[in-house]
């Protein structure tokens, strides 16, 4: 593997010797693993390289049924914060951000976070408490979060319309300095290249079709597109098909998928200089490296895997956009697509052993699974390597539904995550 | 937009006239405190989440503001057949002929 740095770079610039080479390799399946990742997103991959790197276990496949990065690592809005309410969720995000801060470095590859603060806008007095009460809790956490005026945030984001005649005013913001946005192809690739750097086989237009398991009960292998696959071990990081592979073990969960869609803008010079969410008016916005803006909205009301949706939600995001920022009300929208997010009732993720021995889940992740993609997959890959949960996710279980000890962030969450 | 058939309207409306409630067909227990941590788990939390066929409820809450059921396809989003609430779960050939006639 060629390693990125200046010398490169500028030995590639003057043509001293020839093209790049292949990134990583396409090796066809091995007849057993002892480790098979479900799912060729940035989590799954992550988990691969974490694997690798932190447990010494490197005869790991991840096996994807499309092509990499192409489910919700390659569809969402790229938002990376960590400002959440309870304990739990505050400790889990953070060491994700935690990790986003040297990924490039550790993994040799400029996967381009841009820590450009997100802002949270306050309409209302209900989310100017609720807003307070987060920082605060932030806080007693250690995690940066602060308190905004109307004015202190028109200055930080100049777009922004303050008009008290707007029908939702901005009362105020909570903004996270910390957090911002990363390139999510990136993340899919430095990560694949990283795993296969240290001994993974990534596997693409293999589907998962069943899990074998022994008369133990133990998880034996998987049956695929490509044929059968041993594994000693099996983690599913399948996002929007995870309870799909988990039925395959005779495991149901309480997971259910919705449609989320975005959308991006012609790009424009830069005009826009960190990432904005409302919860109240439902629309996130944030402008990328190549000058498109990029807006998201919430989830469809209905369940499916169409991975696209209706317009009169698209409608309603960029009517929120045009409220607040009234300088794109002209901008032409360039591209829309839609990604299948998996919900559980209380909106936070799974990240655990299953009742069946050698088998592992990571989903649930609902709308807000890239921000955790360098966290969640290393607690996965500890959790496979351990066969226990680190401290971090031990309360992210599938018993919690059994045990009513939710993690109710779907009442928390400040926006759709 | 999804086009919605009312059957109780016997109407097909526009989808923002209708709210989304969940998986249908899901029973109410009849002794409540009868039932085990599992069985709460089960009726509360775990559902199918299907590709494909699935049984569905919906309000009709900007219309006559009550609930049916509906059989939908959860990757192409067509609408198989929408029913009254208290009619049992159509059976495999119903849904066999509705996928037929469209």
């Amino acid at each position: 593997m060629v390693h990125f740095s200046i010398s490169t770079l500028v030995r590639k610039a003057i043509g001293a010797d020839g093209r790049w080479p292949q990134q990583w390799a396409k090796p066809e399946p091995k007849k057993e693993y002892d480790v098979i990742i479900v799912g060729a997103g940035g989590h799954g991959l992550g988990a691969a390289y974490y694997l690798a790197k932190e447990h010494g276990i490197t005869n790991v496949a991840v096996l994807e049924k499309g092509w990499l990065g192409g489910g919700n690592t390659g569809r969402n809005t790229t938002i990376i914060r960590s400002n959440y309410l309870y304990d739990e969720s505050a400790t889990l995000y953070d060491h994700a951000l935690g990790l986003w801060e040297g990924l490039s470095q550790d993994i040799n590859y400029n996967v381009m976070f841009s820590q450009r603060g997100v802002m949270m806008l306050a309409h209302t007095v209900h989310d100017e408490q609720v807003f307070k009460r987060h920082i605060h809790a932030n806080c007693l956490n250690g995690v940066q979060n602060e308190w905004l005026t109307a004015d202190e945030a028109k200055a930080f984001c100049p777009p922004l319309n303050i008009s008290q005649k707007a029908r939702y005013p901005v009362v105020g913001a909570a903004l996270q300095r910390r957090g911002g946005v990363a390139r999510h192809d990136a993340v899919a690739w430095g990560y694949a290249r990283a795993a296969a750097a240290r001994g993974a086989d990534i596997i693409e237009n293999c589907a998962v079709t069943g899990i074998r398991r022994a008369s133990d009960g133990r998880v034996c292998g998987v049956e695929t597109s490509r044929g059968y696959i041993g594994a000693k071990k099996i983690a599913v990081s399948a996002a929007a098909g995870s309870s799909l592979v988990m039925n395959m073990a005779g495991v149901q969960t309480p997971i259910e998928c919705f449609p989320l869609q975005a959308l991006v803008s012609e790009p424009i010079e830069p005009a826009f200089p960190c990432v904005v969410l409302s919860n109240t008016v439902h629309a996130y916005i944030s402008q990328s490296d190549k000058g498109e803006l990029v807006i998201g909205s919430g989830t469809e009301q209905y369940q499916s895997y169409s991975q696209g949706g209706p317009l009169h939600s698209v409608e309603h995001t960029v009517s929120a956009i045009c409220e607040m920022f009234p300088v794109f009300t002209r901008l032409r929208m360039l591209r829309h697509w839609g990604g299948t997010v998996d919900v559980t009732p209380d909106r936070s993720p799974i990240i655990a052993k299953t009742p069946v021995p050698g088998l592992y889940l990571n989903g649930g992740w609902g709308t807000g699974g890239f921000k955790a993609t360098p966290g969640a997959a290393h607690l996965l890959a500890w959790t496979v390597a351990k066969d226990e949960p680190h401290p971090i996710n031990a309360p992210y279980t599938l018993e919690r539904f059994r045990t009513g000890r939710l993690i109710d962030e779907a009442a928390a969450a400040a926006v759709a995550h | 937009m999804l086009l919605i058939h009312c059957p109780y309207c016997e109407q097909e409306r526009a989808e923002i006239e209708f709210s989304y409630a969940g998986e249908a067909h899901i029973e109410r227990p009849k002794d409540p405190s009868a039932l085990s941590d599992a069985e709460w788990e089960s009726f509360l939390f775990l559902r199918k989440n299907p590709r494909g066929t699935h049984f569905e409820r919906w309000y009709h809450i900007h219309g006559c503001a009550r609930y049916f059921n509906a059989v939908r396809d959860t990757v192409s989003d067509k609408f198989l057949m929408t029913y009254v609430a208290n009619k049992p779960r159509p059976s495999d050939l119903e849904i066999e002929e509705a996928k037929n006639g469209l």
